[in-house]
């Protein structure tokens, strides 16, 4: 070959990627924008039933990590790139997105939708104006998972409504360092959504909380100093080593190889840790709620994926259709029928608690408690100014709370003292504020 | 003796080589390896090197679960195209810059070479909307032409080292027998240039193929390339480090093979002028 003819097919080569391109054109088809869950992945698997029932729908799945997506579907929404036609959001984005106008209303899902259905924590936290905006696919809180068989050899009762002072003392008499064995896991980990959401729901049951009524910051409280030197203490005392970079699938790792004789976090882990497939500790794993304080809230989050439409979408009607599918209550049978009740998405439906099948899954009952005793629109025990048990629904939390988390993850690691963090925090919450005029 | 030090010299050399190039290689060799675990294995403390049950199952749920070959030539075309396209712009650049410099050419070279300072998302939303007024967000066209001028001013640059090697000269016997500007570039020139083009060529594709951020927020369905298979084996909530890994084996497989085939050549065109 010369080099003429060389460059001659580089040209070609390349004007015939950019032509074929060109051709690509829009197509009509439902694109979803979702997240790599177990949840999300099952719904993946089953959609040919969807497209059965509507030959005149094609689905296309945008599959990508969960902060990528968030800066994705942000990035399009607002530039009305109208990439997406049904997004994969949490409580979060909701209220904060329909406000600003990007989301389509979902009132008029039909009358076989159910949406009256739909469990009232979530229905509420996924409303705007009393509009739902996004339906929920599923829905968690946050409850204790610990070693049943660990407790029993210890001679320690774990309650079903345990106090943070009950957890703290068994997690400190059920550490052995030298079998590696640790009392407590726990979040660490540096994030909004990573160490900030345990923590806010430890200060919602310390009586804490972030913003007076007027947006002043609080993290110099008493309230707060209690919350963190308590979290702080705990984990260095009974945590195991280098909590302060532990998050969700670290702690998960943990578990599951009977390092942790105790972990809080998100009740979808359940499914995880009771799967023997996975987990070494499978068949010695109880519930309990998330712990209180005695201040009559206690520290359970709520959260919620939900599929909403964006207004910038050019097939609303198809993508609705899809969603009223996805979280419906056939949707559910569905899954049921193909890998069985343990594996249906949790926490959206209020019927699918009073299905007999689903009563005996172990985790089933306390999912539901967990999610019923978490308020986001009371979340602390003063009065706020804001919504979000373990966030604050403000578009500023997600830059501010990760800043705020990486100032605990380093209090964790040791750089500095509580007090030092939550001087820090204090500072920050109070320039944020000012700046975003808040006060 | 000497033979001796000299001997036991080389032996620890090629040890050092041998550890430093490992070294390098094993998170490769980690993920590959990981790939071929169970989920519960991936995450066992200690970790196992190889005494565990080697498993296909994450290839075949990855295969199950994404559509590997259209991934795979979106890369293709992407890679391929920006790269072939910043050849044919740069090479008539770096030319110039050789054989015909003016006063302002090493400005030019340091401007252009300046650009790559610029963070990338310090200009997302501008291409983004750029994007979206042409019509071009998700399409392959946008990004080979993106990543054509991202990496366009390393091209220019190792062209212009290469062709500096080249004495003029000879370009200038060449327009003596009557070459043309277009005959001396492509008949005298080129060929001239072969194993630093080819190394070029090589670098800026492993560049283009492995390039994550444009190719993350660019795409959606029609035109997302391997980068974006891989991440969306990535979970917050969930441990599928085996299915990621066997995920990324997948998107680093054809360009190690490209790699290994071609590591002469590379090392060759790397090396050109080096050596006086």
């Amino acid at each position: 070959m010369t080099i003429r003819t060389a460059l001659c097919a580089a040209s070609t080569l390349a004007i015939c990627a950019a032509g074929s391109a060109f051709a690509d054109g829009h197509q009509t088809t439902v694109t979803i924008a979702t997240v790599n869950n177990g949840d999300m992945i099952r719904m993946q698997g089953l959609t040919d039933a969807f497209t059965e029932q509507h030959p005149d729908i094609a689905l296309e799945w945008v599959t990508l990590e969960e902060n990528v997506l968030r800066q994705r579907v942000t990035q399009d929404i607002a530039t009305q790139g109208g990439q997406f036609d049904v997004l994969t959001i949490g409580m979060y984005e909701t209220p904060i997105w329909a406000e600003q106008g990007w989301l389509v209303a979902l009132d008029d899902m039909g009358e076989d939708y159910d949406a009256d259905d739909i469990l009232p924590a979530m229905r509420e936290g996924l409303s705007y104006d009393g509009t739902l905006y996004a339906a929920p696919f599923y829905g968690e809180s946050s409850m204790v998972m610990y070693r049943t068989d660990l407790f029993e050899e210890a001679g320690i009762d774990m309650p079903m409504e345990p106090t943070w002072q009950q957890v703290a003392d068994a997690a400190r008499q059920l550490t052995d360092r030298d079998a590696e064995q640790y009392g407590i896991c726990l979040r660490g980990k540096a994030g909004w959504g990573e160490n900030m959401a345990f923590i806010t729901t430890v200060g919602n049951a310390f009586g804490a909380r972030w913003f007076d009524e007027d947006w002043n910051a609080q993290a110099d409280s008493p309230e707060w100093s209690e919350a963190i030197n308590f979290y702080n203490d705990l984990l260095t005392d009974a945590g195991p080593p280098g909590a302060a970079t532990n998050g969700f699938n670290e702690n998960l790792a943990l578990f599951q190889q009977g390092r942790c004789a105790m972990w809080i976090d998100a009740t979808v882990a359940a499914s995880f840790v009771t799967n023997p497939d996975d987990s070494e500790v499978a068949d010695s794993v109880g519930f309990a709620l998330a712990p209180d304080a005695g201040n009559g809230k206690r520290s359970n989050w709520l959260w919620a994926w939900a599929l909403a439409v964006p207004s910038g979408s050019d097939a609303t009607e198809e993508a609705k259709t899809f969603i009223s599918w996805a979280t419906s209550k056939d949707y559910i049978e569905l899954v049921a029928e193909n890998e069985g009740w343990a594996n249906v998405p949790p926490g959206a439906r209020t019927s699918l608690y009073e299905t007999a099948e689903y009563q005996d899954v172990p985790f089933a009952e306390m999912t539901l408690n967990s999610i019923n005793a978490a308020n986001p629109s009371e979340p602390t025990v003063d009065p706020v100014p804001y919504v979000g048990v373990q966030y604050v629904a403000i578009p500023e939390w997600q830059g501010m709370g990760t800043a705020a988390g990486q100032e605990f993850s380093a209090m964790l690691a040791g750089q500095q003292t509580p007090e030092e963090a939550l001087q820090k925090v204090q500072d920050l919450f109070n320039e944020e504020m000012e700046a975003a005029g808040y006060r | 003796m000497a033979r001796a030090a000299s001997t036991g010299a080389k032996i620890g050399w090629s040890a050092l080589a041998w550890a430093i190039g490992l070294l390098i290689f094993f998170p490769i060799l980690w993920t590959i390896l990981t790939s071929f675990k169970t989920e519960a294995e991936a995450i066992a403390s200690p970790p196992s090197l190889f005494a565990f049950d080697w498993t296909l199952e994450n290839y075949g749920v990855v295969q199950e679960r994404s559509n590997y070959v259209r991934f795979l030539w979106n890369s293709v075309i992407i890679a391929g195209g920006s790269t072939l396209l910043g050849i044919v712009i740069a090479v008539p650049a770096a030319w110039a810059m050789a054989f015909q410099p003016t006063k302002r050419t090493k400005d030019i070279l340091l401007w252009m070479l300046s650009t790559k300072m610029l963070p990338a998302v310090g200009v997302l939303y501008p291409i983004y909307l750029i994007c979206i007024q042409l019509g071009v967000l998700d399409s392959k066209a946008a990004l080979v032409f993106i990543l054509m001028l991202i990496n366009l001013p390393i091209i220019v640059w190792m062209l212009y080292t290469y062709f500096r090697e080249i004495p003029g000269e000879i370009l200038e016997a060449a327009r003596m027998d009557g070459a043309s500007l277009r005959s001396e570039i492509l008949y005298v020139l080129t060929p001239m240039a072969v194993p630093g083009i080819a190394s070029t060529i090589l670098l800026n594709f492993i560049l283009a193929w492995n390039e994550a951020f444009w190719t993350l927020n660019l795409t959606a369905v029609n035109a997302a390339p391997l980068t974006a298979f891989i991440a969306s084996y990535s979970s917050p909530e969930g441990l599928f480090f085996a299915k990621l890994s066997a995920a990324s084996t997948m998107a680093i497989a054809p360009i190690l093979i490209l790699g290994w085939f071609s590591q002469k050549q590379l090392v060759r065109g790397l090396t050109f002028g080096a050596v006086k």
